[in-house]
């Protein structure tokens, strides 16, 4: 554990900051759960109110932002100030995109709620975005922790939200082709199941970020393979 | 997220291609001050060309081994230095050493800007004078004139070359004192806190001048000032009573330091 700053507001104002991307993780976290939930039980009301609750998240990356700018001017911050306030810029603007990824599946849930749901899709669609939110929990634990080991795991853990996307892009071609009534209905959910693997990528970005903040060294990207 | 590789960031990190020339170097260095020991089996080499930081807090020894480099401790009568300190592989202890030559070799910026008080043309003409390093007054005034403008002085002050050195500003007295000691043609130019007693604007004109002067002298440079260090310096010396603590490429030093009492320090921990 790190001493404290000789001045102690320093500390004050990486301490406030710290939470403020705790805070944003959190919410950012509850609105990709919330948006496909909505997406799957069709439920208009909780899909608006995700809606707002991005603008909420807009609102706090933008005080976080004029926060850490401030504290770069005021305290000048060296090694690993520096590194952490950086990575809390880098985090913010991480999540404050998961945040536009779940607003963008709950504003589809109205054009697939007149659908007759092929269960399987959305049980694929579920299983996606369970594995993206325990990446997003995990690399915010990992954040909190400044655990390296949990954040190296989310790294490689981004695999497997990246073969579910494919075997479900797969299935919803399929479902494309034997019907072409079924393509509106798809393309929506192919467009969701696309912001969901994005999350893990968002997750991904944390971690090489919080790995960032502990070593000093930037990691090549392991997960810079694209998806289709 | 865009990361360079590593052979980028190397590229990045060095400010130019030329290879590293030793310039000068230290050696188990040790200094007593009487009984006390202020430096402890200092290793050290300072590079051609570059701009060499010493940071630490106060009583660290940093001032000390500056003052080793051209023999300023030799004024202090209860100050014992040993080990080796060279300078293109010439040990300046050596007994056949000339010390006024050396001092011309490795010229010293203080602190307190303190020009002596003679006329601005005569500040900067005493050295080369005394070291007969001009035949007539035509080469003497020449060398006033450009040290001046390697100073980045001469501008504010041909109008008035002979009047007093210490009548003007204190930025524009440390430039005096700079292009000072660039008139006896130094190949190191040591800085004991040099923008210490300077506003922003005359330190940052300083700076600019420091990281122009590299391009023909080696600069040692002791500062307090981490963001200074920062910009200025392409290599940082880290020293904690009395020990070199870390040395490294001042851009490893002010973003991922090695050892923890470096950090501490530099990132305003140290108590």
């Amino acid at each position: 554990m790190m001493t404290d700053h000789t001045v102690t507001a320093f500390d004050d104002d990486l301490k406030s900051i710290t939470a403020g991307v705790n805070e944003m993780g959190g919410y950012a976290e509850s609105m990709v759960g919330q948006a496909v939930t909505a997406l799957i039980r069709g439920d208009l009301s909780l899909a608006q109110a995700v809606v707002a609750e991005d603008v909420a998240l807009d609102a706090m990356q933008y005080k976080l932002d004029e926060q850490i700018v401030l504290t770069i001017a005021k305290r000048q911050p060296m090694a690993l100030d520096l590194r952490e306030l950086i990575g809390a810029l880098r985090m913010a603007n991480d999540l404050e995109r998961t945040g536009d990824m779940a607003k963008n599946i709950a504003k589809r849930t109205k054009d697939v709620v007149d659908f007759a749901h092929p269960k399987p899709l959305l049980r694929g669609l579920e299983h996606l975005s369970s594995l993206a939110q325990t990446q997003l929990r995990d690399v915010l634990d990992a954040y909190v922790n400044k655990d390296i080991a949990q954040a190296r795991k989310v790294l490689e853990d981004d695999d497997e939200i990246d073969q579910v996307y494919t075997s479900l892009f797969r299935e919803l071609l399929t479902y494309m082709m034997e019907d072409p009534r079924n393509i509106s209905f798809c393309t929506n959910l192919l467009f969701c199941a696309k912001n969901i693997e994005r999350v893990g990528d968002h997750a991904t970005n944390i971690a090489e970020t919080i790995l960032y903040i502990v070593t000093g060294e930037a990691e090549p990207s392991m997960h810079g393979t694209r998806t289709l | 997220m865009n990361m360079m590789t590593e052979a980028e960031t190397k590229m990045a990190g060095e400010p130019d291609s030329k290879p590293l020339n030793k310039k000068m170097q230290g050696e188990k260095v040790n200094v007593h001050y009487a009984e006390k020991q202020a430096l402890f089996d200092v290793d050290l080499e300072i590079y051609e060309n570059q701009v060499t930081a010493l940071i630490g807090p106060s009583g660290c020894g940093k001032s000390t081994f500056i003052r080793c480099l051209n023999r300023m401790n030799d004024t202090i009568d209860i100050c014992r230095v040993s080990g080796e300190i060279t300078l293109d592989n010439r040990d300046i202890y050596d007994p056949d050493i000339d010390v006024v030559d050396l001092r011309a070799r490795v010229g010293m910026v203080f602190q307190k800007p303190n020009p002596f008080p003679k006329s601005i043309f005569e500040n900067v003409a005493y050295g080369p004078r005394i070291h007969g390093l001009s035949r007539n007054k035509t080469e003497l005034e020449e060398i006033v004139v450009t040290s001046l403008q390697k100073a980045g002085l001469f501008d504010e002050v041909k109008d008035r070359l002979h009047e007093a050195g210490t009548g003007l500003s204190g930025g524009q007295q440390q430039r005096l004192c700079i292009a000072r000691a660039i008139a006896v043609s130094p190949e190191v130019i040591l800085m004991d806190e040099p923008c210490s007693a300077l506003d922003p604007i005359a330190t940052a004109r300083v700076e600019e001048l420091i990281d122009e002067l590299r391009e023909n002298y080696t600069i040692v440079i002791v500062t307090h000032s981490m963001q200074q260090a920062a910009r200025v310096s392409q290599r940082t010396a880290m020293f904690h009573l009395g020990y070199l603590v870390e040395v490294d490429e001042t851009d490893t030093i002010f973003t991922n330091p090695n050892n923890p009492k470096t950090q501490d320090y530099i990132t305003g921990r140290y108590g």
